[in-house]
């Protein structure tokens, strides 16, 4: 497939991992949104350019609203 | 409840059969239940039966959204087992196949149990080690299995390509004899009609829309049919569970996937088993009707569509004809998707939730049918006393704290 998945977007590592509790390292490592409806995430162009890219797609109708880079804040609905 | 039997099916069978009983009351919400099970599926109906008839409590109201047997139990593929790696898994599983060794006779229902044997098919010398040790780990759990040769493999399923020039040969399989399919949408009809039966509310077209708390505990739930008060909340959504938990700002390890299926046209008998495949990845059997039922891998992405993409299905059908060139020609005839919720460790959640009174059932992810069972056993269990049954405490919530992960991609037969 030319894209593959990354999964949820802006989910960031901790700034010092060593000091974060159980708690917070379990949120950090496996929960994660899964909305129905619009979600940020995380794909590669793994066939083509092989760089990686954040996406605003909808999980119902599978539209994508915008896609934009990785460090970028996400596009203002609108735009 | 209007009893299956030789006498009933003569008698009925007198009035042209006009006089059969709905399996279930068209039951309107009532302001107020000892226990609410959020989502209709066999799974929810499976513990709201086991509250009614192992716990006593027979005021339950079963809330779906759209209609019983709608959602992933009348999509899946129908296959039962138990051959799973921990002891954990091989524990609940096998607790739900022995559930199912005698569950037609229970609910009265002819739900089709036909034990006729799962292989799951090794391809590579890793997929043989991972699969024997799997073989020895169910046998001291006192699970069957066995590892057949490839000469095995075809005596037991004679129309499957075992040639070594094959791009993936098979190097051999584990086979459980004591596995295999039913009728998927009859348990859930099954489930309700049994539920129906002792007392609870199956309350069909009622979307949960907001849960109710105070203090910390759970105290009913907003529907599209007005406001439901109880202090007991079971949440058994499957692929929408995030959404339905999110509503008790509950955030989880869930990811939601299309899963798909599809049918053949009906042919003559010719495929005696299961056959899965985890490497080459298709999974086969054919139901009474003739139908060849084949499943196929998740979409990668996050969807609540029903839905799967094309290149899934080219995929599994590339694998199909791998395994079993015979069928190069069979038309298909079916296909569609259900949402699946996936956990990082593929194993399911049953467990409490920091919201006292509130329960969840979920993360079942590819093959939550074969729990069925099982899994309303100890669901119920763990609602009717407010802990978990010893079957379902390893699979709590807090393991993703802890570490305690029950890693099962193995086993789970779908990749993840």
């Amino acid at each position: 497939m030319e894209f593959s998945y990354g999964g949820q977007a802006h989910v960031a590592y901790p700034k010092d991992p060593q000091s974060v509790s159980d708690e917070d390292w379990a949120q950090y490592l496996f929960m994660r949104d899964n909305p129905k409806g619009l979600f940020l995430e995380r794909w590669v162009h793994s066939q083509g350019c092989r760089r990686w890219f954040n996406m605003a797609r909808h999980t119902v109708t599978h539209e994508i609203f915008a896609t934009y880079k990785p460090g970028e804040p996400p596009p203002k609905a609108g735009q | 409840m209007q009893r299956f039997s030789l006498l009933s099916l003569l008698q009925n069978s007198l009035s042209g059969h006009t006089d059969w009983k709905p399996f279930w009351r068209d039951a309107a919400p009532k302001p107020r239940y000892d226990a609410i099970i959020i989502g209709g599926g066999g799974h929810g109906l499976a513990t709201a039966y086991y509250l009614a008839k192992n716990h006593g409590i027979t005021n339950v109201a079963v809330l779906e959204k759209g209609w019983i047997g709608g959602g992933n139990t009348g999509r899946n593929t129908t296959i039962i087992r138990s051959n799973y790696l921990w002891n954990e898994s091989g524990a609940l599983y096998e607790h739900s196949l022995k559930l199912w060794e005698g569950l037609s006779d229970a609910l009265n229902i002819n739900l089709m149990f036909s034990q006729r044997g799962v292989i799951n098919l090794a391809h590579n010398q890793a997929d043989v080690r991972e699969s024997i040790r799997r073989v020895e780990a169910n046998r001291l759990n006192g699970i069957d299995a066995e590892w057949l040769t490839p000469e095995g493999v075809k005596a037991f399923c004679p129309i499957i390509d075992i040639s070594r020039s094959a791009r993936y040969p098979v190097l051999g399989a584990t086979l459980q004899r004591r596995a295999g399919t039913a009728r998927h949408d009859t348990v859930a009809w099954g489930y309700a009609r049994a539920a129906d039966s002792l007392g609870v509310d199956i309350i069909q077209n009622c979307e949960v829309t907001g849960i109710l708390r105070e203090n910390g505990r759970v105290t009913g739930v907003r529907t599209t049919r007005g406001t439901i008060q109880s202090d007991k909340v079971g949440v058994v959504a499957a692929g929408h569970t995030s959404v339905v938990a999110s509503m008790a700002d509950i955030r989880l390890p869930l990811q939601s996937h299309p899963l798909q299926a599809l049918v053949s046209e009906p042919i003559k008998p010719i495929h005696p088993c299961v056959v899965m495949s985890n490497t080459v990845h298709v999974y086969l059997s054919q139901s009474d009707k003739g139908e060849l039922v084949i499943g196929a891998g998740i979409d990668s992405f996050n969807s609540y569509s029903q839905r799967g993409s094309f290149h899934v299905i080219e995929h599994q059908m590339a694998a199909l004809i791998e395994l079993f060139p015979i069928f190069s020609r069979v038309r298909m005839l079916r296909t569609w998707g259900g949402i699946v919720d996936v956990c990082p460790d593929a194993s399911p959640i049953v467990s409490k939730t920091p919201v006292k009174g509130l329960f969840l059932n979920c993360g079942w992810g590819t093959g939550g049918f074969k729990a069925t069972p099982g899994s309303g056993w100890v669901f119920a269990h763990t609602i009717a006393t407010g802990e978990p049954h010893p079957l379902n405490a390893a699979f709590s919530l807090d393991r993703f704290t802890s570490g305690a992960l029950i890693d099962e991609h193995g086993a789970a037969a779908v990749a993840h």
